[in-house]
């Protein structure tokens, strides 16, 4: 956020302002003159997106809780109420109920952009970690507020997730029972929730704060995955290039939220979620939200309670690690083609996951399961750290310039072979 | 945002102009339902009539009645009352009706006002003060016994809310 | 090799998923997916068939079933019913409210208002359940929506494109036409009715509605079909009231935002002539 900037206050009272208070300096050099890598292409307007999102979860949030109330008995109607009663309420439940699968929908493009990349590497290791916190902070925002509306998957789910820690020997059962305030998932809980619920945003916000902190220190990572070696040749500012960029981006995936919001608002919910949380009944089948349910598959291939748990929060805890489970020198796929495979396959063993999350945990599937989450592991223990030991990559471009004058059929990329394969270099 | 005065960029200011209008509109299209969430909803709206029954009120009686979460004062006026209220001559009230608009024509005997004071809001006092109607604890205001201010600093008389007698014995408020 | 993998995996989640699905599913009949004049974009309610599915509701259903959401001023709304608002409350006045407690400290009895909340058959669930053999009715307020026909893989892809949100409208209509003669065989616990499409097909509600049961002004057929047809309908209009204005809203931000990326890619194409990217 420091650096880059040009900033030179005209007036009088700026010049006094930013003597005192050198806040609009901050925001040209991190939104107007930071330099961004010229080859990026629309894989990397997802920060942006997620940004978005995070802004229209907290405002439709606030909205919500002024006609909300967080009482076991009358939560369910409260929520009917805002479909029902409030003006434009069940827009804004909408919104807030389909914009936590968008937020997820965009975090995945955006970590497996990441993977691709190898945006991880150094010297981003803080950045990615930064990352890895901000999903876990998404992670517990969204339990949270699907046990809202308290119907059926909502007590259940609620259920189920906080039963996880009953896992820990000795002290398991305690802790569960401190986390329901209660003897069962209850009223104390829904309570609890709510506020969190209400916190955990914040926090997000303010790790994004230093998740764009230090991304503006290290510089952006680049399809090319190669260093800024000259400001001029490689880079553009941000404003006007990358702003409009990313706002066209958002107004495209607006368009595809607002096809859920308004046409599918509840194809990513599930049914007996409209059925008011009954403490004596479970669901036939009990599924998490779509965004859980590789973990969720993780954790039930395993026949072990306590391993089922551990091997879940492991698959996240891996992520902390990348950096350094991944050995190889060259950043980007494009220049890495064992890795480039790897990395397909990875992907489809994860939706797999996610597949075999939604199905019955019986007969085949628990097998399948069982394999994948095994290649899940295999993938970041095994595969990556010798990958970079085994793969000989591409030469790389001398320079962003270079690489697109390349890209684009120019001269002067004479130490270039661009990759073929790249998913998607337009724009 | 462009400056030169080429051919070209009118054309790319056109451009520009619009997309930033479109966008200045959605971005109003947008904020319309976060501001409209906030008015009364369905619900409330649904129970903005209140029906009294007035058989019970003895005459000089004060009752409180509630309609949209305010407090209806209905008083059963005593013929003296009536009289003062209508003894009064108008040039020397703060606010001046006379009390034949603030009564249906035919039940002459009651008032019926909404208790809020119109100073601040506080809920004035029946049967006190010097004008034999309400008196206001929180400002000293006063009013007579058709409801209207006669010692400030409330600036209106006590409003009459819409109603209308369903029956001799029955009003419906709203 | 990578090829391989793929092909090997793909293979084995198919072959995988095949057999659990027919021992989870067995041979059910799926719902049956109706045509609705709510389904797709431009999908509105059929104001008469929401007044017809209102009289099999309310002679039928009503009997047992609660509708706790359900307030009588909904009846008068936009995108509903729409019946007068003197029809809304000569409906209302039909029914006796408890309110109170009167200044005399008791409850009382008086006739339903507008603002009043469509009365449940019994006063709580436990007397529900005694007067149904042990079975608690359940609240229809959003029953439309809390129940789906089960969308296997690849269904559940294509649902998002065509829009399908009826599964809950269809399973009903699937329920009310499904009562048949239980196949030979099948061991039927006494209390309970046979039903193709209920799961388990052991319902304790028994066959609640047959030809001519409500009686139909407009010529409509007085069939069952026509009647779990038209009380589905009311249904989803019940479970959600705002779906008219719900997807008008939805087109006209389609072609907003439409317009605006259009724009936008002009606008950063020109922004981006001149650099090499």
């Amino acid at each position: 956020m420091e650096g880059h900037s040009t900033y030179q206050p005209k007036s009088k009272v700026a010049r006094w302002f930013e003597s005192r208070l050198p806040l609009v300096g901050l925001v040209h050099s991190s939104a107007i003159a930071y330099p961004v890598p010229k080859n990026l292409n629309y894989f990397w307007t997802f920060g942006a997106i997620l940004t978005l999102m995070l802004v229209v979860q907290i405002l439709s949030g606030v909205v919500l809780a002024m006609h909300y109330t967080a009482y076991a008995p009358v939560s369910f109607a409260r929520v009917e109420h805002i479909m029902r009663d409030v003006d434009f309420g069940w827009l804004i439940r909408y919104i807030h109920a389909n914009g936590a699968s968008m937020f997820f929908i965009a975090v995945y493009i955006h970590m497996f952009r990441g993977m691709y990349y190898g945006s991880y590497k150094a010297p981003r290791e803080v950045l990615w970690i930064l990352g890895v916190i901000i999903y876990l902070l998404m992670m517990a925002t969204a339990f949270m507020g699907y046990v809202l509306p308290w119907g059926q998957m909502s007590y259940w789910g609620a259920t189920v997730i906080t039963n996880l820690f009953s896992a820990i020997p000795i002290v398991g059962e305690t802790i569960v029972q401190w986390l329901w305030g209660g003897y069962s998932v209850g009223d104390p809980t829904l309570n609890r929730f709510f506020s969190l619920h209400y916190l955990l945003p914040f926090m997000i916000a303010g790790v994004v704060i230093l998740h764009i902190w230090a991304l503006h220190h290290v510089g952006q990572n680049n399809p090319d995955g190669i260093d800024v070696k000259s400001v001029a040749k490689d880079t553009v500012p941000f404003t006007p290039y990358a702003t409009i960029k990313d706002v066209f981006a958002m107004v495209v995936f607006l368009l595809f939220f607002s096809w859920f919001i308004f046409y599918a608002p509840n194809y990513m919910g599930h049914p007996d979620n409209y059925i008011p949380a009954n403490p004596l009944s479970t669901p036939a089948h009990i599924v998490p939200e779509w965004y859980f349910l590789p973990f969720y598959a993780i954790l039930r291939s395993i026949p072990d309670k306590l391993g089922g748990v551990i091997c879940m929060f492991g698959a996240i805890a891996v992520l902390a690690f990348l950096p350094w489970l991944d050995t190889s020198r060259v950043r980007s796929a494009k220049y890495r083609p064992l890795f480039r495979q790897f990395f397909w396959i990875f992907s489809i063993v994860a939706v797999g996951l996610g597949y075999l999350g939604s199905q019955p945990a019986e007969g085949g599937y628990v097998i399948a399961s069982r394999i994948f989450t095994a290649y899940y592991f295999v993938h970041f223990l095994v595969i990556l750290p010798l990958l970079g030991f085994i793969e000989k990559p591409k030469p790389l471009p001398a320079s962003i310039a270079d690489a697109v004058l390349a890209k684009n059929g120019g001269a002067g990329g004479a130490t270039v072979v661009a990759g073929a394969s790249a998913p998607q270099t337009k724009g | 945002m462009a400056h030169a005065e080429t051919p070209q960029t009118t054309r790319r200011d056109f451009l520009y102009i619009a997309t930033g209008a479109v966008g200045a509109v959605g971005v109003a299209g947008m904020v319309w339902p976060f501001v409209a969430q906030l008015q009364p909803d369905a619900s409330v709206l649904a129970l903005s009539t209140t029906e009294v029954d007035l058989a019970p009120i003895a005459e000089g009686q004060i009752v409180t009645a509630q309609w949209r979460g305010k407090p209806i004062f209905i008083f059963n006026r005593a013929p003296k009352d009536v009289e003062a209220a209508r003894a009064v001559p108008l040039k020397d009230l703060i606010d001046p009706q006379s009390d034949q608009d603030r009564v249906k024509a035919g039940h002459d005997n009651w008032l019926v006002v909404i208790g809020i004071c119109t100073h601040l809001g506080c809920v004035p006092i029946g049967h006190q003060g010097n004008y034999d109607g309400w008196f206001c604890p929180c400002h000293g205001s006063q009013y007579d016994s058709s409801g209207r201010v006669r010692v400030g600093p409330a600036p209106l008389n006590l409003p009459v809310p819409p109603y209308t007698f369903t029956s001799d014995t029955k009003i419906t408020i709203g | 090799m990578k090829k391989t993998i793929l092909f090997g995996a793909a293979a084995l989640a198919l072959l995988l998923a095949s057999p659990v699905k027919a021992a989870e599913g067995g041979h059910d009949d799926l719902p049956h997916r109706e045509s609705w004049s709510f389904a797709g974009p431009f999908g509105t309610y059929d104001t008469a068939q929401l007044q017809r599915g209102f009289k099999v509701f309310r002679e039928v259903c009503a009997a047992c079933h609660s509708a706790n959401y359900l307030y009588f001023r909904n009846l008068a709304q936009p995108g509903g019913p729409r019946f007068s608002e003197a029809q809304a409350k000569a409906v209302a006045t039909d029914y006796q409210i408890t309110d109170g407690p009167n200044d005399q400290g008791e409850m009382f009895q008086r006739p339903g208002r507008l603002s009043d909340h469509w009365p449940a058959p019994f006063p709580n669930d436990q007397a529900a359940r005694v007067a149904n053999g042990g079975a608690l009715p359940p609240d229809l307020s959003v029953i439309a929506k809390a129940r789906a026909s089960h969308v296997g893989f690849p269904g559940f892809i294509t649902d998002a494109f065509t829009q399908y949100q009826e599964g809950g409208v269809d399973y009903i209509h699937a329920l009310l036409t499904g009562y048949v003669d239980a196949p030979e065989g099948f061991k039927l616990q006494s209390g309970l009715n046979y039903n193709k499409y209920f799961p388990g097909h052991q319902i304790a509600m028994p066959k609640p509605i047959s030809d001519g049961q409500v009686e139909y002004t407009d010529g409509t057929p007085a069939t069952v079909d026509q009647y779990s047809r038209d009380v589905s309908a009311y249904l989803m209009w019940m479970a959600e009231p705002h779906l008219d204005a719900r997807k008008r809203i939805g087109f006209q931000v389609f072609v907003f935002l439409i317009v605006l990326a259009g724009l936008l890619y002009f606008t950063k194409k020109k922004i981006w002539k001149n650099v090499a990217h």
